[in-house]
């Protein structure tokens, strides 16, 4: 467990970093900063729940890394729509919540740009990472339960952060 | 026939997902009120937001697996459901848990530290980055286990399976806890701010 954990742990200060290095930008726009935690949780949590369907699917025997196969695909596509309703919706909270907490900087507009479009890329990178590490554990003859999960989520996470960032760059 | 089971598993797999991602981007939205009012903080203490993401994902992956480990002994049978001080197994995973996070919570600001430093980057002494992170660390990891061991008990004793609760309980309650607590062992390190 250590080596893994600081191994995360410094992938999750490289994050930080990259992070800081935006920290004129988050200052400036509140609601920005208010997005930093529930991208990396959303996203987190969208790769946690993808993986701990598939490992279970893999576990059963249902699994098969074919595309005729209605486990894998329809986890692949639940996934895709639970990103496209939740992360809109965020967008409309998050605005919300800034607008009376903070002064309303963004227009509703450009928060659900950033939000819609974050997930969208946020869980294509998901299923991605999620579908090589469960066909990697399968093959190396690993548990999925021990080894997906953890990496799913915290490069989820990170990425998360990094389409974040870079669509706030390439918006505002 | 074969398309309608498709549309059928798609739509179960979103249907069992859709109230713990919402639960736990709700949680997500008030930890974010909470480090958006944190702006003050984090301009004041260079090196903070660096350690920001590192600090909540290492609640995710220790109690995450804590409340994993638990749940499995619950459903084996090696537990008992009660609150016990007892209980050897409980204890270990516990204590474990909690040394693992203030170790990794070490780490992440020892590593930022001396990143931040090398890059020439402004950031504050060693110690007091570390002192946050280990305060910090310390209060939220204390009630985070209570509320991860209570929860999985409760759910366990009535019939719920601990396993879909524990993911979308650490990931709700965890950032709003772990940046609560940030901001007030930064209060504690920095003398009321």
């Amino acid at each position: 467990m250590l080596p893994i954990l600081a191994a995360l742990t410094s992938l999750e200060i490289a994050m930080g970093l990259v992070l800081s290095s935006f920290q004129s930008t988050l200052f400036y726009y509140p609601s920005l900063l208010i997005l930093v935690p529930v991208i990396i949780g959303t996203a987190g949590s969208l790769g946690s729940t993808l993986s701990a369907r598939l490992s279970t699917a893999f576990h059963l025997g249902l699994l098969e890394f074919r595309y005729d196969n209605h486990h894998l695909i329809g986890n692949i596509l639940s996934t895709i729509a639970l990103s496209i309703t939740i992360f809109p919706l965020i967008g409309i909270a998050t605005w919300a919540i800034a607008t009376w907490a903070f002064e309303p900087i963004l227009s509703p507009f450009q928060i659900l740009s950033i939000t819609t479009l974050s997930g969208l890329l946020i869980s294509i990178f998901t299923v991605i990472v999620a579908l090589v590490t469960t066909y990697g554990s399968y093959r190396l003859k690993l548990d999925p339960d021990d080894v997906v999960i953890p990496i799913v989520t915290n490069l989820s996470d990170v990425f998360g952060i990094f389409v974040f960032l870079a669509i706030v760059l390439l918006l505002l | 026939m074969i398309n309608m089971n498709l549309r059928k598993l798609t739509l179960q797999a979103y249907l069992e997902a859709l109230p713990a991602l919402v639960l736990s981007s709700l949680g997500g939205i008030i930890a974010g009120l909470i480090l958006g009012s944190m702006t003050n903080e984090l301009q004041s203490i260079p090196g903070l937001l660096v350690l920001i993401p590192a600090l909540l994902a290492i609640r995710g992956n220790v109690y995450g697996s804590l409340g994993a480990r638990i749940s499995t002994g619950l459903h084996q049978g090696f537990i008992e459901p009660r609150i016990s001080f007892s209980d050897q197994r409980v204890n270990a995973a516990v204590i474990a848990s909690f040394l693992n996070a203030l170790f990794a919570a070490a780490i992440g600001a020892t590593f930022a530290y001396f990143l931040l430093t090398l890059s020439a980057e402004p950031v504050v002494p060693l110690q007091i980055l570390l002192s946050i992170a280990l305060i910090a660390g310390i209060l939220s990891g204390t009630v985070l286990i209570t509320a991860v061991i209570s929860v999985i008990f409760t759910a366990y004793r009535n019939g719920l399976n601990p396993d879909t609760i524990v993911g979308p309980l650490v990931a709700t309650i965890g950032d709003i806890f772990g940046l609560s607590f940030l901001l007030i062992a930064v209060r504690i390190i920095m003398g009321g701010g």
